[in-house]
């Protein structure tokens, strides 16, 4: 996701949620929303089995 | 002296609790102007609790007159729980002292303060916006590692000789590693949270920091049990593991962590991680399966939920967070819910494949982190030879097994350099007291210790 798009889905995003973001603030966020874009796709590249449960509420 | 040889003696009528609580608190005097580690002392109190203590003719408990402190996530009764923040110092006071609190003063200890954190234990480094930094005492002009900042503060710099910490992802074993204390991060569940503000609830972990392995098998045995006040604490009787600490390794099957968790190491870290493996005769590697994975998912859940956690002060306080909490909350209202029960998934399916290796081993050697403390301010540093930011990137080694809530003690493996680094020895859930064994072992043969400090550093 390149950066343009990046901050569409700030806007979009923040609007949603009712955070009102400061223009300063921005660069900070988007280079945290990278790491967790860059993370989160690696981690969609996972074939999971359809059965699994997913642990919220876990126990080791 | 150690929380143990105080408790011995005050237990034998050798030294009042007052005399330990009053040297303790000068100590707090002396030092805490150069670590910042403290956010509170509470001397009134401390000294009231010492003086029952001398004047009860019960048995003494094992750790009877030992001063300790917790982080201030962890209510104590009269303060308001801050949680590293300044949003929550709007809050009322606690009305009572967490339950790990009262666990340990049922066997002794008294509570000295509350100790510096970053916001919300959302930092890895120890700073903090609102409080100062909590400093490292080996070098002043460096971090301390977080978010249990000021209990690795508290302890390294021998301003307690016990303190409480949390660890969500690494915020007990990274300020272990950098201020080289020994830390415990128990299994997931083993203890109660409740009292506690949290961070977040799937890999939420309360934990002990002490200067010696024995120290921290006594006060994590002071604190076991169920507790329904935390729906996550299991319903497991109290396992104490204080009196097999000298049973030796033998026969355990250990090994050191290779791959991912080599790849991105200093020369430092890989250095103590392979002197504790010679230590132990360790000569098997093996490699932990998706472990980057399991780091990214670990990561994709924090920041979810404690974005959602956050959310309505992220609304309604924005100018009042740490910038730089604030705004990585924010990027994490912005991930897919998709992501984060994928991540769930993933959760069950690498704890099927870490059981399968725990099948083969008892223990695993792994470093604590990926280098030295950095210096306070510092926002990024090398990675595998790449500059990244440093925030996300310090818990890459702790983050894969408290995803999955394994016990790990991170040990202080210090080197012929200043400054200390640590290495984590996981084990399969329930398990710590092997984890403490194999610890205990490199103490004895002079591997892992805590280091004096440097307070003119």
């Amino acid at each position: 996701m390149d950066e343009a798009a990046m901050d569409a889905l700030i806007d979009a995003g923040t609007a949603l949620a009712g955070i009102e973001i400061k223009p300063h603030w921005r660069p900070a966020v988007r280079m945290h929303l990278s790491v967790n874009l860059a993370l989160t796709a690696t981690l969609m590249t996972m074939d999971l089995p359809d059965d699994i449960d997913p642990a919220p509420v876990f126990q080791a | 002296m150690t929380a143990t040889e105080i408790a011995a003696a005050v237990a034998s009528g050798r030294m009042t609790a007052r005399a330990a609580i009053e040297d303790c608190l000068s100590r707090i005097e002396r030092l805490n102007p150069v670590l910042n580690a403290f956010t509170a002392v509470l001397t009134e109190r401390a000294l009231a609790k010492a003086g029952a203590l001398d004047a009860s003719g019960a048995t003494k408990g094992p750790l009877a007159g030992v001063p300790f402190a917790v982080k201030n996530l962890i209510d104590v009764a009269g303060l308001t729980t801050l949680a590293g923040s300044k949003i929550n110092r709007d809050n009322p006071p606690a009305m009572a002292d967490a339950p790990l609190i009262v666990r340990l003063e049922a066997q002794g200890a008294i509570l000295v303060g509350a100790l510096n954190m970053g916001e919300y234990a959302y930092d890895f480094t120890g700073e903090n916006a609102h409080d100062g930094p909590s400093r490292n005492p080996h070098d002043t002009a460096r971090m301390t590692g977080g978010s249990s900042g000021g209990s690795g503060a508290a302890v390294g710099g021998g301003l307690v000789t016990l303190a409480l910490g949390s660890d969500t992802n690494g915020s007990i074993r990274v300020p272990a590693s950098f201020c080289g204390v020994f830390g415990l991060k128990p299994t997931y569940g083993r203890l109660t949270r409740a009292g506690s503000f949290p961070f977040v609830s799937s890999l939420d972990h309360l934990g002990p920091l002490a200067r010696t392995v024995a120290d921290l098998a006594v006060t994590y045995d002071a604190m076991q049990g169920p507790d329904p006040a935390d729906p996550v604490c299991a319903a497991r009787p109290a396992d104490p593991v204080s009196g097999g600490l000298d049973e030796g390794i033998g026969g355990l099957r250990i090994a050191s962590a290779g791959g991912y968790f080599r790849a991105g190491a200093s020369p430092q870290a890989l250095a103590a991680l392979d002197a504790a493996a010679a230590a132990l005769g360790v000569t098997q590697t093996v490699t932990v399966p998706q472990a980057q994975q399991a780091r990214g998912a670990a990561y994709i859940i924090t920041a979810a939920e404690g974005a959602a956690l956050h959310l309505n002060r992220l609304r309604t306080r924005p100018d009042d967070f740490d910038p730089d909490v604030r705004d990585r909350l924010i990027a994490g209202t912005l991930i897919p819910a998709a992501a984060v029960v994928q991540a769930q998934k993933f959760r069950r399916w690498f704890q099927n494949a870490m059981r399968a290796l725990f099948a083969e081993y008892d223990a695993i050697l792994a470093p604590a982190t990926p280098c030295v403390a950095p210096t306070i301010g510092q926002k990024t540093f090398v990675l595998d030879g790449k500059d990244v930011p440093l925030r996300p990137n310090i818990g890459i080694y702790t983050q894969p097994f408290s995803f999955i809530g394994l016990p790990v003690v991170a040990v202080p493996v210090p080197l012929a350099a200043r400054l200390p680094i640590g290495v984590q020895i996981v084990t399969a859930p329930w398990r710590e007291d092997l984890a403490l064994r194999i610890a205990r072992t490199l103490e004895v043969q002079g591997i892992a210790r805590a280091p004096s400090p440097n307070h003119k550093a």
